[in-house]
């Protein structure tokens, strides 16, 4: 605690503001959900803001990455714009995919996100396809690949990483073992110990790190990307963290105790940020709260804005398939 | 006038790999032993020393990777060429195709684009028993977002397939294995119109034979046999499932007034059902002088047996049958 790296205050600003604007999004959906305001389902990562926001730090303009149904965090830390994503979760014209999507499946191409799926593991060789593209063109970008715990149990996951591997693509698997695929718990569901050894199965490196340490992720992440960017290939990082909510709307947390959900509540990613850019002296208490105001601020303007946005029609909606 | 050359289906594929290569270097070619080897059935042969290991790219046996590594390299631009060394094997990528390539452009709002061809040999005719020999249109023909082509001769083969890696949309593009080796004249301008767009093969009055690929040829030769027992066949050929030609299909069954549907694949949800129920839910029903009539693989699998394996499919003969009974009344 309290070792903040080469962190400086502008970049512990943007971290801090990224993190605290995928908690107030994902808090105000949960809100609406409630409320009866959004409809469907929905996957928060209440608790994971640390992989997202670190990895995606690490990252420059026109790299890309790939996401997954827990992508609402990918989506704000690559740059959307909140009120696109609220509406689209609304099922608004307004929203990125006009209303098609949801929360499933926002993309965001302009800003390099080529997506969140909803078929786990469905975007891992996706991504490493985005990697062999720009190989191929010349390119010195990287690809970004979220996925959970479960997704390593996936065939795509070993056919990807092994293509990945021969090739010496520029791609970066970033695991993010939430613990639970669902309601099985990750270390029912293999006979390992770290998720990252599977890397080694493919002849690239493979690390386990706190994934609710942001600067640790950032850091890692950043090494992974210049292996990547410098044409050294693959690299697994696995993230340990955990989601505070259930697996989606209809989870009834059976299959876990108030007591580990608590201990992991302790070890908050977000807050713990916000106490060590306070303690390093890097953001004051008064700087580091209003972050945390205006987040919240910022995104009931969104939900307002968005809410007043059109709703999509049937009209047309069969030549939208093909493009 | 175009020079016509005569050229085997095989050969009018390579030359539409070999013509959009050459000509946009977003595409390029991956699938199992495509490069040295040239492909199970030599269709990509001398590719590899052509474009390079790069663009001529082999692959583990590993087709969710295969296809799912196409979708993404077309999400950013590329024109990717994937080919499963026997369609049957599009089983294990069914997802990358039908939820990935098929979805994206609409599920994304219409940002995102896949132009990837999905290139598959297809059909029964070689030995090779149930995992290597069926036809899988009808599985993907109920999924919006994929477009499904399958060529019965050279000519087609060449013009589709290069309307197929320009089109901007996932396409799966079937090649039955017994045409490989069957020989036609290509043209150096495109023939076919493009995608979506079914032909008349030949033309005739009393009996509307609506059938794609390796039936096509079948069809020809029964209409043939029909021609001499009096009976005038038209023979229309399909060629691409989605988008399906309807018009083309309504408008010969409504001058002929009757109509047989053969495919390969078995009968029972194949895609004989779809055209049978576009003629009867059209003008031409009323011009129906006979109950529709579709004639199609047996309900088993690809048998082994070289006498199974043909008695299955329908044959020439069979067709000739059908056409027969349905003029009988």
């Amino acid at each position: 605690m309290g070792d903040v790296g080469e962190l400086n205050r502008t970049e512990a600003t943007e971290l801090l503001t990224t993190m605290w604007t995928i908690r107030r999004f994902e808090e105000a959906v949960d809100d609406l959900f409630a409320r009866g305001l959004l409809h469907g389902t929905m996957h928060l990562s209440i608790g994971q803001e640390a992989s997202a926001t670190g990895a995606i730090a690490a990252l420059e303009q026109g790299d890309y990455i790939t996401s997954t149904h827990r992508g609402h965090g990918h989506c704000i830390a690559k740059g959307a714009d909140v009120t696109l994503m609220l509406a689209e979760l609304l099922g608004k014209e307004s929203g990125y995919c006009r209303g098609r999507g949801g929360s499933m499946h926002i993309a965001d191409l302009d800003a390099g996100n080529l997506g969140a799926n909803g078929i786990v593991a469905g975007s891992i060789p996706i991504a490493a396809g985005a990697a062999l593209a720009l190989r191929q063109r010349g390119s010195d970008r990287v690809v970004e690949c979220f996925f959970g715990d479960g997704a390593a149990n996936e065939g795509a996951f070993h056919e990807a990483l092994n293509m990945a591997a021969i090739w010496k693509l520029p791609v970066i698997f970033i695991c993010e073992n939430n613990h639970y695929g669902m309601s099985m718990a990750w270390t029912k569901a293999v006979a390992i110990d770290r998720l990252s050894r599977r890397a080694d199965a493919y002849g690239f490196p493979g690390v386990t790190i706190d994934g609710n340490d942001v600067i640790a992720v950032k850091e890692e992440a950043g090494r992974a990307v210049e292996r990547a960017r410098s044409g050294e290939g693959p690299t697994l990082i696995e993230c340990l963290t955990y989601r505070h909510k259930g697996h989606s709307k209809s989870d009834q947390n059976l299959y876990r105790t108030r007591e580990e959900i608590k201990q992991w509540r302790d070890k908050d990613p977000t807050q713990r940020f916000a106490r060590v850019v306070i303690e390093a002296g890097l953001l004051d208490a008064a700087t580091a709260d209003r972050i945390a105001e205006d987040a919240k601020q910022k995104i009931s303007t969104a939900i307002e804005e968005a809410r007043s946005g059109p709703d999509p029609t049937l009209v047309g909606i069969e030549d939208e398939t093909y493009a | 006038m175009p020079e016509a050359r005569s050229i085997t289906y095989a050969e009018a594929i390579r030359e539409a790999l070999d013509g959009a290569m050459a000509s946009d270097d977003a595409v390029f070619l991956m699938g199992e032993d495509i490069g040295v080897y040239g492909g199970a059935f030599g269709v990509t042969t001398g590719l590899l020393e052509k474009y390079g290991a790069d663009r001529v790219r082999d692959t583990p046996i590993s087709e969710v990777g295969i296809v799912g590594i196409a979708v993404g390299a077309a999400l950013v631009g590329m024109r990717p060429v994937a080919e499963m060394q026997f369609s049957d094997f599009t089983a294990n990528a069914m997802d990358q195709l039908c939820n990935q390539a098929a979805k994206l452009h609409f599920m994304y709002g219409g940002k995102a684009q896949v132009p990837l061809v999905l290139r598959a040999p297809t059909g029964s005719g070689t030995g090779a028993a149930a995992q290597h020999s069926q036809s899988i249109e009808s599985w993907l023909a109920n999924v919006p977002g994929l477009k499904i082509v399958m060529p019965s001769n050279a000519a087609d083969a060449k013009d589709l397939l290069t309307a197929a890696i320009a089109d901007p949309n996932p396409v799966v593009f079937l090649e039955h294995k017994l045409l490989y080796k069957t020989k036609g004249e290509v043209r150096t301008e495109s023939s076919s119109g493009g995608l979506g767009r079914a032909a008349v093969a030949q033309e005739g009055e009393d009996v509307s034979i609506v059938c794609w690929s390796a039936m096509v040829p079948k069809a020809l030769d029964a209409a043939g046999s029909l021609k001499d027992q009096g009976i005038d066949a038209e023979v229309i050929d399909v060629r691409t499932l989605r988008p399906l030609d309807r018009s083309t299909i309504v408008e010969s069954v409504a001058k002929t007034g009757r109509l047989l549907v053969v495919h390969e694949s078995p009968l029972t949800g194949g895609f004989g059902g779809e055209i049978a129920a576009t003629v009867t839910e059209s003008d031409a029903f009323d011009f129906l002088e006979a109950p529709v009539k579709r004639l199609a693989g047996m309900e088993t699998p690809i048998p082994y047996n070289p006498g199974l394996e043909k008695g299955v499919v329908p044959q020439e003969e069979d067709i000739v049958k059908a056409a027969v009974e349905i003029l009988a009344g």
